[in-house]
C-alpha cells in the first residue's frame, strides 16, 4: 500500500496521542460502531481522568463501556447510561460527573463542533429544567429556545469499514451512527477501520466522510467483543 | 415489565391497529417492538431507528445476525429493499421536523394532561433521556403502552406526574392491560376496555379522573 498522505499508521504510533486527563470523542451507539483496537490500546496505556463524549456508555464490557467500567472516566457527556451499570453506579458515589443531552440534541451539538458552529439552537427540553437547567435562551422569531454549546475533543476515533490512503471513509451499516459526526469534531481524528484501500478504490459519490477531516488511519482486528444480545 | 407474553402481545396488538399505510413510525424497546407482529397484511411501514436505520426490517433468522446492523437497543435487526443508513444527525432530523407518523414507547407515569415520564426512576436509576425527549416532543402521535400500575399496585396514570418529566402534553393515547384512554384538551377520555375486564376495576385503578366515551367499547382479544 503506497501512504502517499502519511496517514496510514499503527495502533502504537497513535497512542501518543492519548493522556491522562484528555477529552475523547468516540463514535458509536451501544457499542456498535466504537473502535475495538483503540480502546484496548487506551486501556492498555493506562490512561485515566478521561472526559468522554459520545452516544452511551456502551455495555460494561462492549464499545466505550470497557474504560467506564474500569474507572477510567471522570466525566462522559452522553444521552444514555441506562446499558452500563457501571456508569449509573459511580455516578451515584460520586466518582463519575455526568452530563445528559437529549440525543439528536448531542448528535447536534457534536456535528456543530466539527463545522465551525459555535453552538445551536433548540426547543427540546425547553420546558424541562433537568435539560434547560442554567441554559442561556434566545429569541427568535417570537420562539424562545435554549443556546446548546457545541462540542469538541482533543482526540475523536471512529469506526469505519473502509478507508482509502487519503482516509475517505465510509462505513457500514447502522455502525453509522455518530461516527461521521465525530470525525469531524475531533483536534486530531484517529479511524479505525476494517480495509485500507487504494486511492481511486472508493466510488467518490458513495464516500460519507472526506479525507480531510481524517488524520489518522489504523487497520482493525476486527470487534473483539461480544455483542449484548449474544 | 413483569407482564405475561400474552399481555405483551395483547397491548401490541391494539397499538398496531393505529398505525396506517405508508406511515413513519419509531419503536421503543420492550413492549413497542413487538408491534410489527401484528400488522394487519397488506400495511407497508417504514420503521425508524433513531441510531439511523429507514425502513428497518425484522429480527434476523438466529445464526444471520449482521454485527454492524442492530436497532436502537442494540438488538440484531435487517433492512427492508429500499431502506438505508444515516448519521444520528440526519436521523433526528427526521424526528425534529415532524416526519415521524407515530412513536410508540413504554412508560413509568403519565398525567391526565399527556405529561410523560420515563427517563429516571427516583432514588433507583438514571438511565438518561437517549431520544425519547425528541420523539415525544416531536412524533405526530405519542402513544403509550404500559402496566396500568407499578409493582406495588399505584395507578401508573396520574393527576400529576411524580417523577421527572421527558415531555409535558405530548401523550396522545394511553394503552393498558386494562384499558385504552385518549388524551384530549379536557383530559382523559376512556375509549375501550380489554375483554374480561370492567369499568369498575378502570376507575379503582385510575389515581384520576376521566371521562367515558358514548361509544364505549370491548376489546374482543
Amino acid at each position: 500500500m503506497e501512504n502517499p498522505f502519511r496517514k496510514i499508521t499503527t495502533l502504537e504510533k497513535v497512542m501518543e496521542f492519548f493522556h491522562d486527563g484528555m477529552t475523547l470523542m468516540f463514535g458509536g451507539f451501544g457499542g456498535v460502531g466504537t473502535p475495538p483496537g483503540l480502546i484496548d490500546g487506551i486501556l492498555e496505556k493506562g490512561i485515566r481522568n478521561l472526559t468522554l463524549i459520545g452516544n452511551d456508555t456502551g455495555f460494561p464490557h462492549i464499545g466505550i463501556g470497557k474504560l467506564v467500567s474500569q474507572e477510567r472516566a471522570k466525566k462522559v457527556i452522553a444521552s444514555h447510561i441506562g446499558s452500563n451499570p457501571f456508569a449509573g453506579q459511580f455516578m451515584h458515589e460520586g466518582k463519575l460527573e455526568v452530563e445528559f443531552s437529549p440525543q439528536g440534541i448531542l448528535a447536534e451539538r457534536i456535528r456543530a463542533g466539527g463545522v465551525g458552529l459555535p453552538g445551536i439552537l433548540s426547543d427540546i427540553g425547553k420546558d424541562i429544567e433537568l435539560v434547560a437547567g442554567n441554559k442561556q435562551r434566545v429569541l427568535l422569531n417570537g420562539e424562545e429556545y435554549l443556546v446548546e454549546e457545541a462540542l469538541t475533543a482533543e482526540v475523536s476515533i471512529v469506526f469505519a469499514k473502509k478507508a482509502d490512503e487519503y482516509g475517505n471513509l465510509i462505513y457500514d451499516k447502522s455502525a453509522r451512527n455518530t461516527n461521521p459526526l465525530v470525525a469531524m469534531a475531533g483536534a486530531i481524528t484517529i479511524a479505525e477501520v476494517e480495509e485500507i484501500v487504494p486511492l481511486g478504490a472508493l466510488n467518490a459519490e458513495e464516500i460519507i466522510t472526506p479525507g480531510v477531516f481524517v488524520d489518522y488511519i489504523i487497520p482493525t482486528k476486527g470487534v473483539n467483543w461480544k455483542w449484548a444480545w449474544e | 415489565m413483569g407482564m405475561g407474553v400474552d399481555i405483551r402481545n395483547k397491548l401490541a396488538k391494539r397499538a398496531a391497529e393505529e398505525i396506517q399505510n405508508g406511515m413513519v413510525v419509531n419503536l421503543g424497546i420492550g413492549i413497542p417492538s413487538l408491534v410489527p407482529n401484528h400488522l394487519k397484511k397488506g400495511v407497508n411501514v417504514i420503521f425508524h431507528a433513531e441510531n439511523g436505520i429507514t425502513g428497518m426490517g425484522q429480527s434476523p433468522i438466529k445464526g444471520e445476525e449482521d454485527e454492524n446492523l442492530c436497532n436502537a437497543g442494540g438488538f440484531p435487526v435487517t433492512l427492508n429493499i429500499g431502506g438505508s443508513y444515516c448519521d444520528s444527525t440526519v436521523s433526528f432530523g427526521m424526528i425534529r421536523s415532524g416526519k415521524i407518523d407515530i412513536t410508540i414507547l413504554g412508560s413509568l407515569q403519565v398525567s391526565q394532561k399527556g405529561d410523560l415520564a420515563n427517563w429516571i426512576v427516583p432514588g433507583k436509576k438514571v438511565p438518561g433521556m437517549g431520544g425519547a425527549m425528541e420523539l415525544a416532543q416531536k412524533a405526530k402521535k405519542v402513544i403509550v403502552l404500559m402496566n396500568h400500575c407499578d409493582k406495588q399496585g399505584r395507578s401508573k396514570i396520574v393527576k400529576e406526574c411524580t417523577m421527572p418529566l421527558t415531555s409535558r402534553e405530548c401523550v396522545d393515547l394511553i394503552i393498558t392491560e386494562l384499558a385504552v384512554f385518549q388524551v384530549t384538551d379536557e383530559g382523559l377520555l376512556l375509549t375501550e376496555i380489554f375483554a374480561q375486564g370492567n369499568l369498575e376495576d378502570v376507575v379503582n385503578k385510575t389515581q384520576c379522573e376521566f371521562a367515558i366515551s358514548e361509544n364505549l367499547k370491548e376489546i374482543p382479544y
